[in-house]
C-alpha cells in the first residue's frame, strides 16, 4: 500500500522523540563546557617527559639519546645533548637533555615515540585544552612544560604506569645485582690479589713490596 | 463561567469600542481585530521556530537550543527566548541588493508575499464568535488571496537576475499551482455536503455530538480522504519537506531567495510560515471542527483554546513529517499530484455525492469507505508499479 | 572597473547548445559545483555542463587535499609511515594500517601471531560496520532527509570509536597495526564488551532499515537512477560494493585468502541493476555479513602474544624486492605498492586508492540525469578526499 512505509518511518522518529527524554540512549549529546565525557585511560594526545622524585631536573629521565627525535615522522622534537652529565634512576652518569622541545601543532599524537623510547622516559599525556592565542610559540612546549612527575603519569595512565614501573625496577634491580657481583668479584680478586701477594712476601722476605690497598669503590 | 470565559476577547472587544461615537465603531473594532492577529500569530510563528529546532533535535538524539531564555540574563527557560536573537540578528544584517537587480520589484516581492497571507487570517473563526469578518463566501476569498502568494515567488526570483533563483522560482511556481487543485477540490467536497462557502457554518455544521462524539468532517471517509488530501497538498503549499525542492535545493541553487538578505529574509520567512499557519488554520475549520470539541464533555474548555491546540498538534505533525523524509525530486512531485492526488480528489467529490444521498444509515458508511479504499488502492499501486519501483530480492555469491 | 577584471572566473556560464550540424539551438548552462558543497563529501570540486536540467558533460576536479603521502613516504622509515596511512582514508584507518602491514610483511617475510590475525579481522570488521552505517546516514542526507538517519548512524558509530580508543589510544587515527603483529593486545574487558556492541548491532540496524529500507520516497529517489552494467564497471577497473551492486562477483577477501578470512563463513551479496538503490542495498546486507564474521572471531578469539618479541622496531630494513599487498578496505580494493632497495625508506611508495579510481566513472554515471541526482550519486560512490588526493 503507499505510504505504508513512510508511516512505519515516522513511527520510529516518534519512538526517538519520545524516546529522548525518557533514555539516555536516545539523547546522546554531552552539554560540553559543564559536563565532560570520561576520558578512556588508553587516550593519548601530546607527549611529557617523565621524571621521578621532587626535583623535575635532578629527576628527569631522558638521557638525550635523540631515537625519539629521529623515529618522529613529522620531525617535531628538537634535543640538544647537555655538556655535563647527572646520574641517572640505575646510578650511571649519563648526558642530559639541555633542550628539549616538542612542537605540538605539528605533532600528530602517533605513539612512535613512545614506543622506540628505550628509557620509560617520554609518555602520551591526555590533555587536550591547550589552545592559545599566542600564534608564535604559544604551541611549542619546552623542556620545563613538558616535565611530568611520575606520580601524574600514574594517575594518568595506571595499567601503563605500573607497567612502566615495573620495567624500571626490573631494570635498576638487575644493574644493582650486576653491581653486587662485580663489587662481590671485586673484593674476591682483592683478597686473591692479597693473598698471592702475602704468599710472595712470605717466599722473599728482603723483596716484599708494601702492601697497597685497593682504591675505593666508586 | 466557562461560557463567560470563552467569549472575554469578544466582550473585552464592545467595551473597548462602547467608548466611541456609533461612527468610528467599525473601523476601530476592525483596528483592535487586525492588532490582535498581528500581535497573536507572529508570536505563534516566533514560538514556532524554536519549538521546531527543539523538535526536530530531539527526533535527532540531541538538544535543540537550550541556552538563550531571556537575553542579556542568566534565566534558560529552556532555550525558548531563541527567536529574540534570530529576530535581531536578521533585523541588524546587511541588506544587500544585486546591482543588476530590478529594485523596485525586488523590494515589493516580501511585501507582495504577506499581505494577502494575512488578509487570509481575517476570514478564519479562532472562536466561537470570534471570525474578524464573516463573509458569506469566506472560503472563496481564503483561495483567492492565497493564490496571491505566487506572484510574490516570481516576482522574487526574477528580480534577482540570477539565473538560479529564476529556475527555482519556476520550479517552486510550478509546485504551488499543480498542488492548488488537489486542495480546492478537497475542499470542495465539504462545501458539498455542508451547502454553504460560509467558515462560521462549517463549523457549526460540526458542533453536533453523537454518543459524545463530535461530527467533525474527518471521522467520515470523503472527510478522511478530503483531510490527508488537504494536509498534504498544504505540505506542498508552504514548501515543506518533503516538497521543499524550491527552498531547500541545497544541490546547487539556493532557491529564490537567494538573494534576499537581513529583514526581507525574515519577511520571506514570516510570510512562509504565516502561510502555513493560515492554511493549516483552514484545514481545522473544515475537517477537524475549527473550534469545536472532539468529546462532548470537554466543551467546557474555551474554543479559541481548542483551536490553537489543534493548530500546534499539527505543527507538530508538520515537523515531525520534516525530520523523517528525504526530498521529492520535481517530477516525482508532480507526478504523485497530478497522477495520485488529481485522481483521487475527483473520486472523493463522487464519494461525497454519494454520501449526501444516501440515506443517513450504515449502508452509506460501507459504500463510501469501499470506494475510497479501491481507489487509493488501485492509484496506489499504479503510481509504484509505472517505474518499477518495489521490493528487491538480493542474490548471494556462491 | 579593475577590480572586476581581477576577479576569478564566473561560476557560471551560457554556452550555446549546438545540434549536428554546428547551428545554435538553445543554451547550455556550465556550472562548477565547486569545493565547497553544501552537501558536503570534502573539498571536490565537479565541472558540470546541464541542458535543461539534464547532465551533459561532467569533470571531476580533485586535488584540493593533496598531502604528498607518496613522497613523504620515500622520505621517511618505514614504520613512520604507519601514521601517515591512519590519514590515507581517514574513517577506516584500521584497515589502511592493515593494508601496508600486510604489504611490508609480505616483503620482509614476516610471520602474524594467530591472535594478532584474529584482532585484526575484528578491527577491520568494526571498521566496515562503521564505515557503512556513516555512508548510509550521509546518503540518505543528501537527498535531504534533514540529518535524521545521519544522526542514528553517527550514534552508533561513536560506541565503535569508543572501543577503538580503548584499544589504541585515539578513535580515528589508531595506527595500531605493526609488521608482525598489533601493537598492544586487548583484554577480556574489551571483548566483552565488543561482543555485546555486535549483539545490540544488529538491532539498531532493524529499525534503521524499517525507517529507510522500503520507505517510498526512497525508493523513487534511487530505484533506476544511474544504473551500472558488468562491462562498465569491469572496464572502469572499479572494486568494492559498487562493483558487486552491478553484479560481478569479486571481493578480494574471497580471492586472495588474506589473513585468516578463509576460516569464516561469510558471503558475499550482489545486486542486480547497478543503481543507487543496489549500491545502498550492498552496503546494508555487507553489514549483516559482517556482524556474522564478528561473532565468529569473537567466540574463536584464541590466547598468546600479538608481536614477536624479537621483532625490530628501529632499524627495520627489509631486502631489496617489490610487493604489491591489497585489502578489501570498505570503499573497495586499497593496494601498496612498495619497491625496496635495502635501505630504511622505500624506494617508491605507491598507494592505489580505491576512491579515486571509483570516481572516475562518475561522468559515465551522471549523464542524461537530472542536477538533483547528481549529489546523490556522488554519495553512492563512497569516496572520501583523503584517498582521492592523498
Amino acid at each position: 500500500m503507499l505510504g505504508e512505509q513512510i508511516i512505519k518511518g515516522m513511527a520510529v522518529t516518534a519512538k526517538n522523540f519520545f524516546g529522548s527524554y525518557v533514555s539516555k540512549d536516545r539523547l546522546t549529546t554531552v552539554q560540553y563546557p559543564e559536563e565532560h565525557l570520561a576520558q578512556k585511560e588508553n587516550t593519548r594526545q601530546f607527549p611529557f617527559l617523565v621524571y621521578d622524585g621532587e626535583d623535575w631536573e635532578k629527576g628527569l629521565r631522558c638521557v638525550a639519546c635523540q631515537i625519539c627525535e629521529k623515529e618522529c615522522p613529522p620531525k617535531c622534537i628538537y634535543i640538544v645533548k647537555s655538556k655535563d652529565k647527572k646520574p641517572d634512576y640505575k646510578g650511571q652518569l649519563q648526558v642530559y637533555p639541555a633542550t628539549f622541545d616538542i612542537d605540538i601543532s605539528v605533532c600528530m599524537s602517533c605513539q612512535i615515540c613512545v614506543e622506540v623510547c628505550p628509557f620509560e622516559s617520554i609518555k602520551m599525556d591526555t590533555k587536550f585544552e591547550l589552545s592559545t592565542d599566542d600564534r608564535f610559540g604559544g604551541l611549542l612546549l619546552t623542556k620545563d612544560k613538558l616535565a611530568k612527575p611520575n606520580s601524574y603519569y600514574q594517575e594518568m595512565h595506571p595499567h601503563d604506569a605500573a607497567e612502566s614501573d615495573a620495567v624500571i625496577a626490573a631494570e635498576k634491580a638487575k644493574a644493582e645485582a650486576k653491581a653486587k657481583a662485580a663489587a662481590e668479584a671485586k673484593i674476591k680478586a682483592d683478597a686473591e690479589a692479597k693473598a698471592k701477594a702475602a704468599a710472595a712476601a712470605a717466599t722473599a722476605p728482603l723483596a716484599a713490596p708494601a702492601p697497597t690497598t685497593p682504591p675505593p669503590p666508586k | 463561567m466557562f461560557d463567560k470565559l470563552d467569549q472575554i476577547f469578544v466582550t473585552a472587544l464592545h467595551w473597548l469600542v462602547s467608548f466611541l461615537p456609533e461612527g468610528l465603531r467599525p473601523f476601530v473594532s476592525a483596528l483592535v481585530c487586525i492588532a490582535f492577529v498581528m500581535s497573536v500569530f507572529p508570536g505563534v510563528f516566533a514560538l514556532t521556530t524554536v519549538l521546531e529546532r527543539k523538535i526536530l533535535g530531539r527526533i535527532q538524539n540531541r538538544y535543540g537550543p537550550n541556552r538563550v531564555g531571556i537575553p542579556f540574563t542568566k534565566i534558560r527557560l529552556c532555550g525558548f527566548g531563541q527567536f529574540i536573537p534570530d529576530g535581531i540578528k536578521s533585523l541588524t544584517k546587511e541588506d544587500i541588493v544585486p546591482r543588476a537587480a530590478d529594485k523596485v520589484v525586488h523590494f515589493l516581492a516580501p511585501v507582495v508575499m504577506l499581505m494577502p497571507v494575512l488578509l487570509a487570517y481575517a476570514v478564519l473563526p479562532f472562536g466561537r464568535n470570534m471570525t474578524i469578518t464573516d463573509y458569506d463566501a469566506g472560503l472563496l476569498f481564503f483561495f483567492a488571496v492565497g493564490g496571491a502568494v505566487e506572484v510574490s515567488v516570481f516576482m522574487a526570483g526574477w528580480s534577482s537576475r540570477n539565473k538560479y533563483s529564476l529556475l527555482g522560482a519556476m520550479r517552486a511556481i510550478a509546485q504551488m499551482v499543480s498542488y492548488e487543485i488537489p486542495l480546492i477540490l478537497s475542499a470542495v467536497t465539504v462545501v458539498m455536503i455542508v451547502g454553504s462557502l460560509n467558515l462560521s457554518e462549517i463549523v457549526q455544521h460540526q458542533n453536533n455530538y453523537t454518543f459524545g462524539i463530535a461530527h467533525w468532517h474527518v471521522f467520515t471517509p470523503w472527510g478522511l480522504v478530503g483531510f490527508v488530501l488537504f494536509f498534504i497538498a498544504s505540505l506542498a503549499e508552504s514548501n515543506r519537506t518533503p516538497f521543499d525542492l524550491p527552498e531547500a535545493e541545497s544541490e546547487i541553487i539556493a532557491g529564490y531567495f537567494t538573494e534576499y538578505s537581513g529583514f526581507k529574509f525574515a519577511l520571506f520567512f514570516l510570510g512562509e510560515y504565516l502561510g502555513m499557519f493560515a492554511i493549516i488554520g483552514l484545514g481545522i475549520t473544515l475537517f477537524l471542527g475549527g473550534w469545536t470539541s472532539p468529546v462532548s464533555f470537554l466543551t467546557w474548555i474555551p474554543s479559541y483554546v481548542w483551536f490553537l491546540s489543534k493548530l500546534m498538534a499539527i505543527v507538530f505533525v508538520f515537523i515531525w513529517i520534516r525530520g523523517t523524509l528525504p526530498r521529492l525530486r520535481m517530477d516525482q512531485l508532480m507526478n504523485f499530484a497530478w497522477k495520485f492526488m488529481l485522481p483521487l480528489a475527483l473520486i472523493n467529490i463522487l464519494v461525497a455525492g454519494i454520501w449526501h444521498y444516501m440515506a443517513a444509515d450504515w449502508p452509506r458508511w460501507l459504500v463510501c469507505s469501499a470506494i475510497i479504499f479501491g481507489a487509493y488502492a488501485i492509484l496506489g499501486r499504479g503510481l509504484m508499479q509505472n517505474q518499477n519501483f518495489g521490493k528487491r530480492i538480493y542474490r548471494y555469491a556462491e | 572597473m579593475n577590480a572586476f577584471a581581477a576577479m576569478p572566473p564566473k561560476s557560471f556560464e551560457v554556452k550555446p547548445k549546438l545540434d549536428e550540424s554546428g547551428s545554435s539551438i538553445g543554451e547550455l548552462l556550465e556550472i562548477s559545483m565547486g569545493p565547497h558543497h553544501p552537501s558536503t563529501h570534502g573539498v571536490f570540486r565537479m565541472d558540470v555542463v546541464l541542458d535543461g536540467e539534464k547532465v551533459v558533460k561532467l569533470k571531476p576536479v580533485c586535488g584540493y587535499l593533496h598531502r604528498n603521502h607518496e613522497k613523504i613516504g620515500e622520505n621517511i622509515s618505514y614504520l613512520a609511515s604507519m601514521p601517515y596511512t591512519d590519514r590515507l582514508d581517514y574513517f577506516c584507518s584500521m584497515t589502511n594500517n592493515w593494508a601496508y602491514a600486510l604489504t611490508i610483511e609480505k616483503l620482509a617475510g614476516l610471520a602474524v601471531p594467530e591472535r594478532a590475525e584474529y584482532i585484526r579481522v575484528i578491527m577491520a570488521e568494526l571498521t566496515r560496520l562503521q564505515n557503512h552505517t556513516s555512508l548510509i546516514g550521509f546518503f540518505v542526507h543528501d537527498m535531504g532527509a534533514l540529518g535524521t538517519p545521519l544522526m542514528y548512524a553517527f550514534r552508533e558509530r561513536e560506541k565503535i570509536l569508543d572501543l577503538f580508543e580503548e584499544v589504541s589510544g585515539a578513535r580515528m587515527m589508531c595506527n595500531y597495526m605493526r609488521f608482525g603483529g598489533v601493537r598492544v593486545d586487548v583484554n577480556d574487558e574489551w571483548l566483552a564488551r565488543t561482543k555485546q556492541l555486535v549483539a545490540n548491532y544488529g538491532r539498531f540496524l532493524d529499525e534503521f532499515e524499517t525507517f529507510l529500507n522500503q520507505n517510498e520516497i526512497l525508493l523513487a529517489r534511487t530505484q533506476g537512477v544511474s544504473p551500472l552494467t558488468k562491462e562498465q564497471a569491469v572496464n572502469a577497473s572499479l572494486t568494492g560494493p559498487l562493483l558487486r551492486a552491478a553484479g560481478v562477483n569479486y571481493d578480494v577477501r574471497k580471492v586472495d585468502k588474506y589473513g585468516i578470512y578463509s576460516r569464516f563463513d561469510f558471503k558475499v551479496p550482489l545486486g542486480e541493476h547497478g543503481d543507487l538503490y543496489d549500491r545502498y542495498m550492498m552496503r546494508v546486507l555487507e553489514m549483516r555479513e559482517s556482524i556474522k564474521i564478528l561473532n565468529q572471531a569473537l567466540r574463536d578469539i584464541p590466547g598468546g602474544p600479538v608481536m614477536d618479541p624479537k621483532a625490530k622496531l628501529r632499524g627495520f630494513r627489509p631486502k631489496p624486492g617489490e610487493v604489491y599487498g591489497r585489502i578489501e578496505s570498505p570503499k573497495g580494493e586499497l593496494g601498496f605498492y612498495i619497491i625496496s632497495d635495502g635501505g630504511p625508506n622505500p624506494y617508491r611508495y605507491r598507494v592505489r586508492p580505491p576512491s579515486f579510481i571509483n570516481i572516475t566513472i562518475l561522468e559515465d554515471m551522471c549523464l542524461g540525469h537530472r542536477v538533483a541526482d547528481v549529489i546523490v550519486i556522488l554519495g553512492s560512490v563512497d569516496i572520501v578526499l583523503g584517498e582521492v588526493d592523498r
